[in-house]
Formats: C-alpha cells, structure tokens, sequence
C-alpha cells in the first residue's frame, strides 16, 4: 500500500494597511506603495497598470472631493492580495459620495469637461468597482482586480 | 527631477512642446497648463504636442489636455498632438477624445497640417 505523503498547500493572502494625509502628494505616495505590493503580488504587467490607474484616480476622490484636502483628515487605504484577486479599498472622511450623481463622461455633451473621468477609469480598468457609506462615516471604494 | 519636463522649441510658426514624464494630479497638470498660458499670453496659438516622452497620464492629466484644447481653440490657434504612447492612445479611444484632437505619428505630417 503506498504511503500517505504530506501534502502542504499554501493558500497566501497578504494585507497591507495604509493611513496618508489628504493631501495632493498622498496620490503618487499611494501609487508607489500599490505599485510595490501588486509587484510583489506578481500580477501581470497590464493589471499592474490598471490597478496603478484605478488607485490613483481612487485616491484622488479621497482627498480632493471626500476630504476637501482637510489635512485633519485621513485616507485608509487596505490592499488584500489572494491566490484569486487583488482587492484594494480606499475610505475617505467626508460627508459621503453617490456615485451615480457623477455623469457619463463618453456622451457627447460631457466628451469636452475636464473633469469627471476618474470614476470611469476606475470602472474601466478594475473588474469589480463598489462604493459604501460605512456608519462610521465617509466613503469607502472597493476595488477588485482579478488574476 | 521634475515630473515633467517641458522643452520649447520653434518649426515655422508651429511651437513644438516636447515633453517627457508624468502628466498627473499636481506638478504635471500644472506645468502644461503653465506652459500653454504662457505660449496663448505670446501669442504662439499654434501648437505641437509632442508626447512621445509622457509614459503616464491620469484623468487630470487628460482634463488638462481637453482644457489646452478648447482654451487655444477659443483664441482660434490649433492644438495638435504628436507621437501618443499606446496607453494614451488607449485612453483617448475609451474616453471618445481621440476624435476630437488631431493626432499625428510624424512630426513633419503634423507641421504639414498647420499649413
């Protein structure tokens, strides 16, 4: 009868808590500290580009819109990486956001504003896009990326 | 080092901007819109976007390039854009703004097109 060898299977999961100020610079700080988990993540080249893109429009909301550039106030970021996903949350702690008062930037009428293609580019390059009004206040997006 | 660097240079009567880095929320956003300020102010309204250097480009960067547009075009001068990496490329088709500009990928075709 053969024997039973021992199987070991590894399921890793990986998080990584970030507390920035809100302030413009927190953006490229998100960025570079995203950009270092996703590599060692070890998602491809094309998903580490569109995460890169999605947290810094993410984190821009945060601090711009959700903050006001209140440097009393904080942006949470936690960055969740499994064997199936990469999922990034941003929370702000302002008065709370609707994303769906935020209009289509691709109709026509919008194709001209200089503002408002963040979100889209969020939804554009990420797989699963949410917003939440946690009860503690502010805003949470969570973003997924798959593998 | 800055995070981007802009370099003027004049073709005719076409301002060549040749610009390398990030176009982001922030100093990026801020030194095109510096830089074509300054150009409209001298009275230089048509311009050549050469983005051939601009690896990065976020939805300011891309409010910043639609803002050049309508502020050159509303001093009737003509903004056009040079060398597109092909994430900005990408960028432009999603966002439908690709149709809107004049885009070249030969610098002499581009300065042709101001005739």
């Amino acid at each position: 009868m053969a024997s039973l060898r021992p199987c070991l299977i590894t399921v890793t999961v990986e998080t990584t808590e970030l507390t920035l100020p809100s302030r413009i610079e927190t953006v490229a700080t998100a960025a570079a500290a995203v950009a270092e988990f996703v590599t060692r993540s070890g998602v491809s080249e094309d998903a580490a580009f569109g995460i890169d893109m999605a947290v810094r429009e993410a984190v821009t909301n945060a601090v711009i819109h959700g903050n006001s550039q209140d440097e009393a106030k904080v942006v949470d970021i936690v960055l969740k990486s499994s064997p199936d996903a990469v999922e990034i949350s941003v929370h702000d702690q302002g008065p709370g956001f609707n994303p769906s008062d935020v209009p289509d930037p691709t109709v026509e009428e919008n194709i001209l504003k200089t503002s408002g293609r963040g979100i889209f580019f969020m939804r554009s390059f990420m797989d699963e896009v949410d917003w939440f009004l946690p009860p503690e206040g502010g805003t949470t997006v969570r973003m997924l990326k798959r593998r | 080092m800055a995070e981007l660097n802009i370099a003027e240079r004049q073709a005719g009567d076409v301002t060549v901007l040749d610009m390398n880095g990030k176009i982001t929320i922030g100093e990026g956003s801020v030194a095109l819109r510096t830089a074509i300020r300054r150009l409209l102010e001298e009275g230089k309204k048509r311009i050549l976007l050469n983005l051939a250097g601009v690896g990065y480009i976020d939805s300011s960067g891309i409010g910043e390039l639609v803002s050049s547009f309508t502020a050159i075009n509303k001093e009737n001068g003509q903004l056009k854009l040079l060398n597109l990496t092909q994430k900005l490329q990408d960028l432009l088709t999603i966002t439908k703004l690709l149709t809107v500009f004049d885009v070249y990928e030969s610098e002499a075709e581009a300065l042709n097109s101001f005739k």
